[in-house]
């Protein structure tokens, strides 16, 4: 599908590592929101999950088909998403957090959307023409995700006392994890340097605007205390991962090659 | 000859909303004929479109029931879809069929809560109505109601 460019090594495998992390954030958000599916709290909600999870596996897919024929060993998008173990895994560990009740929910995507944004829009100006392509799609997607989730944030952050106090703590709970989504590490740096990806020290500030201005309206306080979690990006993660994988790949370790 | 492959992609649907046709749609990028056959490029609507694959199929077996020996139906993300693209006879058969057409949002797209888009009743013409949510049953829709008929309808995104 892909005309791929051809890289140094050093870049090449750094690429490879970004390119997962893009797609397992992606799908692992995906699975996580696939959850609710006959279990959101109304109809009209339920359905927005499962349509958010639907993009979100899609572009998963798209970064999945460009990792593995950038990688150039053989490997497929199905490889990339059955095989790895909770180790392989580069997804951030904002996203493989518990669904808990839908204001957390709301809260963990409302955050990862507000990164996923501008991190998009950056990527849709790489010199790389296929990650440029997918960027560019996918922030179409994403643009409106962030509008639902924003939405949704200020509606049971500035709602009753009840919705206010749960998504209260839904923040409190997941700020520790958004210290790493914009913490470059030497991936970043390599790729950066040679014009692939942005300076995600640029994204740090437009997410914290573009966070602090929703969280104001919401009526909801940014937790005092400042330090933060890390990891997900080197594959270091919360136990809540294993669980997913469990499930998601159960049937492909069970059955080798299935297919239906 | 190559018209004539327009003419035949008409009958192709989309399977999630029958009345049109993989032109009307405008997921058809190019056609190019080759020696042995025909090669062509579609694009996704949404990333996640589950009726991506059964297109991709459908136009293939289309193509070699018309005598087409080598159908290649290759997928291009860039330039990314837009409801633009989608044919004012498209947009006519949508509404025909009971789901409102794409409209421009009033302000910019840029803002965080832009002006929505001014939606009309597809049943009773009515601008008077409410959106019930931003995301509907496939990914290019959201629900909305009349307050005028009380229909609740479909609203095909505007996607730009």
């Amino acid at each position: 599908m892909f005309d791929t460019k051809t890289y140094s090594s050093e870049v090449n495998q750094a690429l490879c590592d970004y390119l997962l992390r893009l797609a397992d954030s992606s799908l692992i958000l995906g699975h996580r929101l696939s959850e609710w599916c006959g279990h959101g709290p109304i109809l009209e909600q339920d359905i927005a999950m499962s349509n958010l999870a639907l993009d979100l596996i899609g572009q998963a897919r798209n970064w999945y088909q460009l990792a593995a024929q950038q990688a150039g060993v053989g490997q497929t998008e199905d490889d990339l998403a059955y095989l790895r173990d909770a180790p392989q895994y580069r997804n951030v560990l904002l996203v493989e957090q518990p669904n808990g009740d839908f204001g957390q929910t709301v809260m963990r995507q409302f955050l990862f959307d507000a990164y996923h944004y501008y991190l998009l829009q950056k990527l849709g100006q790489s010199a790389d023409e296929n990650i440029a392509a997918i960027a560019q799609k996918s922030l179409k997607e994403v643009t409106y995700h962030l509008k639902w989730s924003s939405e949704w944030v200020i509606r049971l952050g500035d709602g009753t006392e009840e919705s206010q106090r749960r998504i209260q703590t839904a923040l409190n709970n997941l700020w520790e994890f958004t210290g790493e989504l914009s913490k470059p590490d030497q991936t970043d740096e390599i790729l950066h340097a040679v014009g692939l990806v942005p300076d995600l020290r640029k994204i740090q500030a437009d997410w914290q605007n573009r966070v602090l201005s929703v969280l104001t309206e919401a009526t909801l306080q940014i937790p005092a205390r400042t330090w933060m979690q890390k990891g997900g990006k080197e594959g270091i993660h919360t136990e809540h991962l294993g669980y997913i994988l469990a499930e998601m790949q159960f049937l492909q370790r069970a059955y080798p090659d299935c297919e239906w | 000859m190559v018209i004539d492959i327009w003419q035949l992609l008409e009958n192709v649907h989309d399977p999630e909303i029958p009345v049109l046709s993989v032109v009307d749609l405008g997921v058809i990028r190019s056609i190019v004929q080759t020696d042995d056959g025909v090669e062509l490029k579609i694009t996704p609507t949404y990333s996640g479109c589950p009726a991506m694959n059964t297109i991709a199929q459908d136009i293939r077996q289309c193509l070699e029931n018309a005598g087409f020996a080598s159908v290649k139906v290759n997928m291009v993300l860039s330039p990314a879809w837009t409801t633009d693209w989608l044919s004012e006879r498209g947009k006519q058969k949508l509404l025909e069929y009971g789901i409102a057409p794409p409209v421009e949002p009033l302000a910019s797209s840029k803002a965080l809560f832009g002006a929505e888009p001014q939606v009309s009743c597809p049943q009773c013409q009515s601008t008077h109505t409410t959106m019930l949510s931003l995301f509907g049953s496939t990914a290019c829709k959201a629900l909305y109601r009349c307050e005028d008929c009380l229909e609740p309808f479909d609203y095909f995104k505007c996607l730009r």
